[in-house]
């Protein structure tokens, strides 16, 4: 059964990804993310039960939860129809990791868990969602870059793309960082705590996931404005992406 | 019942003559009144009587009176369907100068609201403003600016959101800057500062938007303190220049320049956080929105084609109630006559066969009506409904009564 449930959730992803490509789509892709994200809540709580504990201590697993969280960050408000293009850049992302996820094994029914709950939903839970709000972030920053270009070289079919407005994308890479980073650092001093008392050292992952927490301290002590900020966001998320995809089997 | 147009709009008559048309929403209401079951829609660009089965006649004569010369050659006369689909057009905004504006809905609905018509007349009224609203809410066609001070204000918004209290210094108090200021106060954006050189001018601009008049040489001293700068001079060289801007800024600053000869400095717009778009880049932003609204104006033309499909199945449907509802009557009063002859029975007994001879006239009546519906549809109806009222002779009845 929890098997059956990925393909409506990657089959609303994926159609959210197809319509937003065109405006007139673009309902239909909220749809697509909302009934996605149902199919996957259902896929997440039929884990959780058959579960002995956190089911999704596998890399893999960590993946799946790690697009719920992104999805649910972003349809607290991406799903407005001026925020079509964010949509665009995310839900690609989404349905490439969601696979990857199932290639993993993430989607499966999970086995008895090699971490206690508790860490394991304060550092993975706490990375994940931190992550997942960086991941949005990078997004509004890739938009605002967008925008600001065009309207550097004065494009003429500027109005066309109902974007949001420049001012208001600055704003909420700055809030959505500004909410992610204490989870962040939440979860890393979870994971240090469990270090410490479990022993061990460092690997690549836990480093990348440092970095990405140094860029966004300096984003959130510096408080960039314009295209700096969001470079910087961007640069935080390279980190991001690094732990997440490049780097996620050195850890688990 | 038959709907009726007569109209001169911007298509077929000058301004000089639809101004002499042109009516007040007051005089429109009594002139359709006058004329019966009618609405009177006049605004700058049209005036259109609408006449639910009047005497068009007396509407185009009526035209001609405030014309003063005879309107035969520009009116247009249209009826039923054609009617309708107009009506839809301009609710639509498609049949505006401006394709998708939005201001002619809001007349459209005073003057309905003002003529008060008959129940055909609202009936299609009444669709025309719910396409009219379904258009604005599923097509894009009436969200792009359609002028330059338009397309600056639509630009500043792209800039900063919410323009509300957004302080904008205007240079230059001639009547341009004065438009584009105006929309971008209409947006809610403060003008904070108007700067000219004639102090009389710039304080006359000033106080009409509740700004502070200032001279041209405090110009680079107030860019520190604004948000947008609109510079609208005859000034035949720049007046604004890349060493005047403040390079400390934590907020976006945006020049409209729709000087000709520009009033800012092109190296202006090389500045970080500053961005500049004078009257060539807002004129290709006008020209590249109108474009956009014409392949709008495409999707707003199916929904109009489909509200006209639903128009003439509705008023085909009026050439067959007639008839179903004769046909259940003369039944009906068969049935009751017939029930009347059994004489003196329980109460019981006369419940059972008012409730039996009730459902088989149901029955019977049933699919006449649902095939007479059907006709209707499919513009037939008309033929049908007669047929029946012969075969029925329910014009005896009719006449006889």
């Amino acid at each position: 059964m929890a098997e059956a449930l990925f393909w409506p959730a990657l089959l609303g992803y994926g159609e959210a990804a197809l319509a937003y490509a065109s405006p007139r789509f673009s309902r239909l892709g909220t749809w697509g993310v909302r009934g996605g994200w149902l199919a996957q809540t259902a896929l997440l709580g039929l884990q959780a039960a058959r579960a002995d504990g956190f089911p999704w201590s596998s890399w893999a697993g960590s993946l799946n939860l790690f697009v719920w969280l992104l999805v649910s960050t972003y349809l607290i408000w991406g799903c407005q129809p001026r925020f079509r293009l964010l949509g665009l850049t995310v839900m690609p992302l989404v349905v490439a990791l969601f696979v990857a996820a199932r290639v993993g094994g993430g989607t499966v029914a999970a086995g008895r868990p090699r971490y206690g709950n508790l860490f394991l939903v304060l550092h993975v839970g706490l990375v994940l969602a931190a992550f997942a709000g960086f991941t949005l972030a990078a997004g509004l920053a890739a938009l605002y870059l967008a925008l600001e270009r065009r309207l550097r070289r004065r494009a003429a079919d500027i109005l066309r793309l109902r974007l949001p407005s420049l001012v208001t994308l600055e704003r909420l890479t700055a809030r959505t960082i500004g909410i992610s980073w204490p989870l962040l650092t939440a979860g890393l001093v979870a994971g240090v705590v469990r270090l410490r008392e479990r022993g061990g050292g460092v690997d690549a992952l836990m480093a990348a996931t440092i970095a990405a927490w140094a860029v966004y301290a300096a984003f959130l002590a510096l408080r960039p404005a314009g295209p700096r900020a969001a470079h910087l966001a961007l640069a935080g998320f390279a980190f991001v992406i690094l732990a997440r995809v490049a780097l996620a089997g050195s850890h688990f | 019942m038959r709907l009726s147009l007569v109209g001169i709009s911007h298509h077929v008559a000058p301004v000089e003559l639809r101004e002499r048309v042109a009516l007040p929403l007051d005089r429109a209401a009594s002139l359709a009144r006058e004329l019966g079951d009618a609405v009177c829609l006049s605004t700058c660009n049209r005036t259109e009587v609408y006449l639910a089965g009047e005497d068009e006649q007396r509407a185009l004569s009526s035209l001609e009176e405030l014309a003063g010369e005879p309107l035969r050659s520009v009116a247009y006369r249209m009826h039923d369907d054609a009617a309708a689909v107009h009506l839809f057009r301009v609710s639509a905004g498609l049949d505006s100068l401006i394709p998708g504006e939005s201001e002619i809905l809001g007349q459209v609905r005073a003057a309905y609201d003002a003529a008060r018509p008959g129940p055909f007349l609202d009936r299609v009224f009444r669709q025309a403003l719910s396409l009219g609203k379904r258009v604005r809410a599923e097509t894009a066609i009436g969200e792009s600016p359609a002028s330059v001070p338009a397309a600056a204000a639509a630009l500043a918004q792209q800039v900063f959101g919410d323009l509300t209290d957004r302080p904008v210094l205007l240079v230059g108090a001639g009547r341009v800057g004065e438009l584009a200021a105006g929309s971008l106060s209409a947006r809610g954006a403060r003008i904070a500062y108007v700067a000219n050189r004639s102090a009389e001018a710039a304080g006359r601009l000033a106080a009409r938007f509740g700004g502070e008049p200032v001279g041209l040489d405090d110009v680079p001293a107030r860019l520190g303190e604004v948000d947008v700068v609109l510079a609208a001079t005859g000034s035949p060289a720049p007046l604004i220049r890349a060493a005047d801007v403040p390079a400390a800024r934590s907020r976006p600053l945006f020049f409209i320049d729709i000087a000709v000869p520009r009033d800012v400095e092109p190296a202006v717009g090389e500045l970080d956080g500053c961005y500049l778009y004078d009257i060539d880049d807002l004129e290709a932003v006008v020209a590249d929105t109108l474009a956009g609204r014409r392949a709008e104006a495409e999707r707003a033309e199916r929904l109009v084609a489909l509200e006209a499909e639903r128009f003439r199945a509705w008023r085909a449907s009026l050439d067959v109630v007639p008839a179903i509802a004769s046909l259940r009557a003369y039944a009906e009063e068969i049935r009751t006559r017939e029930l009347a002859k059994l004489g003196t029975l329980g109460e019981g007994e006369r419940r059972t066969l008012d409730a039996v001879t009730t459902q088989i006239v149901n029955k019977l009546l049933h699919l006449p009506t649902v095939r007479m519906k059907e006709a209707a549809a499919q513009a037939n109806g008309a033929h049908l409904a007669q047929a029946v009222r012969h075969l029925f002779g329910l014009e005896e009845r009719k006449d006889g009564a």
